[in-house]
């Protein structure tokens, strides 16, 4: 009985080594499946244009070396503007989104409110109905946004699931902590901006990271709001030069040249319009859990 | 007469009865709370404007919107814009594909998230098991212009794939103008794109799970395989579950985005769903009404499918999100 028992323990952990072993390669191969396209793109956008072409499947390691289509991507008026229109967006989207989220959080979170449950199920309406993307669109029409930049902040200036994520952290913090301020002669104001702010501040963090990103990368309200190519964001510059297929404005030159640089310079653009997020996401990567596991159960 | 007056004054004492209590602890509340009733006020307005504004210009749905007259000035015209969408010639299409990529999404996007999370969980190493995070993560913070750009770098005629599929012998084609290839190409990008975002949520769960419990069925001989049927599956499904719920509800939001920037005139035909097909009717045919009327449409649908689903999770397993 005794040796059959230790046998078949002998048996299970051989077996749980060896799963630990595939588990391991499996994920490293997954590992490669999202890796590959990126480091494609990374690779070629460094490479010279003529190998780039000639190179049957993924480009593993750089063909020779150049900057040319970065110096291009410099060079374009577009993209220069698309830049600077988008960092405008990202900076001031992002701090309106932020300052409105704490205040909106933190009036929901008090419970000597006496409005604070009405405009909770106010706002948690908004998560299961919303109008779609017509009325939406003709509401911005109607209070005149449309056309300037602001449409692009104004009209997503909360995301309700922002919100909870930030009022729970909020609810998390001890009432003795306001109520101490409140004694000492301390409004609202000061409450939730010298106590509440540094107390939820990995909160903070991780939704500055979602805000940004999504002004970032967002491209549709600029399509169908915006008439004025000035005030192009980058993510639509790039539809029409990488979607679109337009790089005419960008190469000099004539025939086969253009179509073999075209190309490219397509990777370069692509990887300065991605570069600046992929650099921040892994600081913030641990805080992640608390934000998705929060919106998900609440949403 | 007396009575009814008599009558009439009680009726009329009750109200401001009322009203007075609701009027002092108002008082009593704005004097304690003066800064909140400051602080709320640009967050009702927004969410007034921006939120519950189209919530109620839906009702254009129900009439013939003219910029001119606005929400509220234009004719009620009923149901019509209703029936048209039901009798139109693309109706089928853009349901039928709406269902189509959703369920293909449901099949096997759904899945992916919960075996990566799991996989990541069986590692030991907490060096590797954050670095697996980290890099799948990253297709998430890819931008749908760059994602699809990307998409069409590698299905292209030229692209990578198909001399990869060229060197076994596949004709090379430009897979994004095969009508029969854009259902793969799009639930494939979503997989590569969402699988290790969508597996934080079940990676969450499974720290939650009361480590006691495995602590004891080790006691009692259970091998990991054991462990994982007995305690680590049945403590993820409660969240397997919501998001199940969640992804049903979400069965006719087939977004509009990724779609508009891959699909073309040779692949509207499996391609075109509901979203895009009123942003088309909408924005650039400006059938305003008729587009609103088919995304209401659309939202009721929805939400009766997260009503039912929930129901029949509360009703059977007692997980529900309400």
């Amino acid at each position: 009985m005794r040796d059959r028992a230790t046998s078949n323990k002998i048996k299970d952990s051989t077996l749980e080594r060896f799963f630990d072993v595939v588990n391991i390669i499996f994920l490293m191969l997954v590992m490669l499946v999202i890796l590959l396209p990126v480091l494609h793109i990374l690779f070629a956008s460094f490479s010279d244009p003529v190998e780039v072409m000639r190179q049957k499947g993924f480009i593993l390691r750089p063909l020779g070396f150049t900057l040319d289509s970065y110096k291009s991507v410099a060079k374009n008026p577009n993209i220069v503007s698309g830049y600077t229109n988008t960092i405008f967006i990202v900076v001031f989207g992002t701090a309106l989104n932020i300052f409105l989220t704490l205040i909106a959080a933190y009036v929901i979170s008090r419970k000597d409110f006496m409005w604070s449950t009405l405009i909770t199920i106010l706002i948690i309406i908004t998560l299961y109905f919303d109008g779609g993307i017509i009325p939406f669109y003709l509401t911005v029409r109607n209070v005149k946004l449309d056309g300037s930049i602001w449409a692009l902040i104004i009209p997503s200036a909360i995301n309700t699931f922002n919100l909870i994520i930030m009022r729970t952290a909020m609810v998390g913090v001890p009432e003795s902590m306001s109520e101490s301020a409140k004694i000492d002669g301390a409004g609202h104001f000061r409450i939730l901006f010298s106590i509440m702010v540094p107390l939820v501040k990995s909160t903070i963090a991780v939704l500055t990271l979602y805000y940004a990103v999504s002004h970032w990368n967002s491209w549709f309200n600029a399509m169908i709001f915006l008439r004025d190519r000035k005030l192009y964001p980058l993510q639509l510059i790039l539809r029409e030069i990488l979607i679109q297929g337009d790089t005419t404005m960008m190469t000099a030159g004539s025939g086969e040249d253009i179509a073999m640089i075209g190309e490219t310079i397509k990777y370069a653009t692509i990887v300065v319009a991605t570069i600046p997020v992929l650099c921040v996401y892994p600081f913030l990567q641990r805080y992640f859990v608390k934000g998705v596991l929060i919106g998900a159960v609440k949403g | 007469m007396q009575d009814i007056a008599k009558k009439n004054s009680v009726v009329a004492a009750g109200p401001k009865k009322y009203k007075q209590t609701f009027l002092t602890r108002l008082k009593k509340d704005f004097t304690k709370n003066k800064g909140l009733y400051l602080l709320v006020l640009p967050v009702l307005v927004y969410y007034l404007i921006f939120k519950y504004g189209p919530m109620f210009g839906v009702v254009i749905a129900f009439k013939d919107y003219t910029p001119g007259k606005g929400f509220f000035e234009s004719n009620w015209v009923g149901l019509k814009h209703f029936k048209a969408f039901f009798t139109d010639y693309y109706f089928v299409r853009v349901i039928k594909n709406t269902i189509v990529i959703s369920l293909s999404n449901l099949l096997f996007s759904f899945p992916a998230p919960i075996i990566l999370a799991l996989l990541i969980n069986e590692l030991k190493s907490k060096k590797y098991s954050r670095l697996v995070q980290t890099v799948t993560y990253l297709p998430h913070f890819i931008s749908t212009v760059v994602l699809c750009s990307m998409i069409i770098q590698l299905t292209m005629k030229e692209g990578a794939i198909n001399q990869i599929l060229a060197a076994i012998g596949f004709q090379p084609v430009t897979m994004l103008n095969q009508p029969k290839f854009f259902v793969p190409i799009y639930v494939i990008s979503n997989i590569w794109q969402n699988t290790g975002w969508n597996s934080i949520i079940y990676l969450a769960a499974l720290t939650n799970i009361d480590q006691e419990l495995y602590t004891a069925a080790k006691i009692d001989g259970a091998n990991r395989f054991r462990q994982l049927i007995h305690i680590t599956l049945p403590g993820l499904l409660p969240t397997v579950i919501i998001m199940l719920i969640l992804q049903i509800g979400k069965m006719f939001n087939v977004g509009h985005e990724k779609i508009l920037l891959l699909y073309n005139e040779l692949t509207y035909e499996k391609a075109e769903v509901i979203s895009t097909y009123v942003y088309k009717k909408g924005l650039l045919q400006f059938n305003w009404s008729y587009s609103a009327a088919v995304g209401l449409f659309n939202s009721v649908v929805s939400f009766a499918l997260v009503y039912t689903t929930n129901r029949i999770s509360k009703a059977t397993n007692d997980t529900s999100l309400w």
